[in-house]
């Protein structure tokens, strides 16, 4: 089966020398979810300026459902649609104007165009504001804009970089609710996220680039198993002297009402429990310190960084 | 793309374009019909009782073609430079980028806005002029087809300036500094038969000289004697334009990381 997206020594050097991608190799498949996370700089938006054709490469191969972006650039490009991390759009324009204008450029006939414009603005909740100049609108219907702007050709593939940034949390789980919902229609989708929680719920397959490279390409399912350590916030009754002493656990006093212990995959719980009640601990609350895909994420970085081993 | 997708594409740019100078008349089409109406006024009408003939014309009839050819020409090149540079500035040139219109469109597209400024313009700035002084037109071919041209020439160096430009003010220099001057030095409101030798020989150095004076001819039927060489100069200055146009596009000059 072709792929989707098919990314090969993908190599890009700056006029400045700065070398954003160092070959990178991806695939993705036909209606996947597939998340590419990286720190800032690690050649995320470079990755998809190319496959935009905004940014041209330095070497390497792109194909977009077997279409060459070089060679094949018109068939590539109606199988795509960018919804890109900072507004691109003309903030004088009224919103259905955006959407429809962006379904010319794509060859929709008037008529189809209107009716594709309308369906997503009303599928994305514009439809009020459609008469509307892009400038009064607020971040998140912005954002929601540009998707609808993306949406409006019917691409195959569809790229979001970093589309929920800065939007609230009701109008981040909406949004993630819409792309589920189109991703089970049948359209590839492409993310960047900083919110690894948002790549955790939504993605199936993911990749994590770290200064141009690939540091890692599997399932979401995958990665998270390679997960074998995470750190629990414990709150007490009783004022703390020191961290209470645990055996077989890291124990870190945080002040004198919590500390923060350390538990490997495997380890029991109820021991550590019955630890503290037997030194006298009362335990009022417990929660999860952070995101354990964001503790893996970090070492992964990290380990590639240090050239040691991927594991965590 | 198939041929019908790229008249789609074609009828959408040039939509907006026309749609982006409507919205701002104002600013885009009322200024020159003031600016021109004085003129007339003023050079036409009260210098110009006192000038007599120039040219073996009327002061008036002799400045109309020049007036109306530079209200054209600044607003070809004023609606595409601006324009296409706003749309840099803004980032949306990015929505044309990433869909698959090809380069030559969108070159047709943004000259097809700024000529119809350009036009547009022009047709008030005569209509203007109809109301101080009668014109009958020597040759239509001729006068159709050199203003469309001057009008597709200044569309595309007003583009090739909105590639090049990084700031408003870059888009404001060539204007000011070298389109102005070269206008008004150009043979619109005198005839270089008036200057010395020399200075006679550097005006016709001046493209905007002859394009004003092939308008003239087709207008008026005076001063033809080298409308060949104007015409078939402007033709090939244009493609000269054209082709760079495309290549800056195709290339991806100040426009593609």
């Amino acid at each position: 089966m072709t792929a989707a997206l098919s990314i090969k020594n993908l190599r890009k050097i700056y006029d400045n020398r700065f070398e954003a991608l160092r070959g990178i190799s991806l695939e993705v498949q036909a209606g996947d979810f597939f998340a590419v996370l990286g720190p800032n700089g690690a050649g995320k938006s470079t990755t998809i300026g190319i496959i935009s054709s905004l940014v041209r490469k330095t070497a390497g191969e792109v194909s977009v459902f077997g279409h060459n972006i070089d060679t094949d650039f018109s068939a590539a490009k109606q199988q795509l649609g960018i919804v890109p991390q900072e507004f691109n759009f003309s903030q004088f324009e009224k919103v259905r104007d955006i959407v429809l204008q962006q379904a010319g450029y794509y060859g929709l006939p008037r008529e189809r165009a209107a009716a594709q414009a309308d369906k997503y603005l009303q599928k994305l909740g514009l439809w009020d504001k459609r008469n509307t100049p892009a400038r009064m609108l607020s971040g998140g219907m912005k954002r929601r804009l540009m998707i609808a702007r993306a949406l409006v050709h019917e691409p195959r593939i569809l790229i979001l970089d970093e589309p929920t940034a800065g939007v609230d949390i009701e109008l981040r789980r909406s949004m993630w609710d819409f792309l589920r919902e189109i991703n089970a229609e049948g359209t590839t989708i492409i993310l960047t996220t900083h919110y690894l929680e948002e790549a955790e719920s939504l993605c199936r397959n993911v990749a994590i680039i770290d200064h141009g490279e690939i540091v890692q390409n599997t399932s979401m399912r995958a990665l998270l198993k390679r997960l074998n350590k995470e750190v629990f916030v414990f709150d007490t009754t009783s004022t703390l002297a020191a961290a209470p002493s645990l055996h077989g656990h890291e124990v870190v006093l945080v002040d004198e009402h919590s500390f923060e212990v350390e538990v490997e995959k495997g380890q029991s719980l109820n021991g550590l429990f019955e630890q503290l009640s037997g030194q006298g601990v009362e335990i009022v609350s417990m929660r999860n310190k952070a995101n354990r895909l964001e503790e893996l994420f970090v070492s992964l970085v990290n380990a590639k960084r240090e050239g040691g081993e991927h594991g965590v | 793309m198939e041929s019908k997708a790229q008249w789609v594409a074609l009828a959408t740019i040039v939509r907006k374009e026309i749609k982006r100078f409507s919205r701002i008349w104002v600013q885009t089409l009322l200024p020159p019909v003031i600016t021109m109406s004085l003129y007339f006024v003023i050079f036409g009408k009260l210098i110009g009782s006192r000038v007599g003939t120039m040219d073996g014309i009327s002061y008036m009839q002799f400045v109309v073609p020049g007036l109306i050819m530079m209200a054209v020409l600044t607003n070809s090149y004023s609606n595409v430079v601006s324009s296409f540079f706003s749309a840099k500035f803004q980032r949306s040139i990015e929505e044309l980028l990433v869909s698959p219109t090809p380069n030559v469109i969108i070159l047709l597209g943004y000259c097809a806005g700024g000529m119809a400024r350009g036009l547009c313009v022009g047709a008030l700035v005569t209509a203007v002029a109809l109301v101080f002084t009668d014109i009958q037109v020597h040759s239509w071919p001729l006068t159709i087809s050199i203003i469309v041209l001057t009008s597709l020439f200044f569309s595309l160096a007003g583009f090739i300036n909105a590639v090049f430009a990084n700031t408003f003010d870059d888009i404001s220099i060539v204007p000011t500094f070298v389109l102005t001057p070269l206008t008004y030095l150009g043979g619109v409101f005198y005839s270089i038969n008036l200057l010395p030798d020399f200075w006679r020989f550097v005006s016709q150095l001046n493209p905007i000289l002859h394009m004003v004076g092939a308008f003239r001819y087709g207008l008026l039927g005076t001063g033809g004697e080298h409308v060949a060489w104007a015409f078939a100069g402007l033709m090939v200055f244009t493609g000269i334009l054209f082709a760079a146009s495309l290549y800056l596009l195709q290339t991806g000059k100040r426009l593609r990381a």
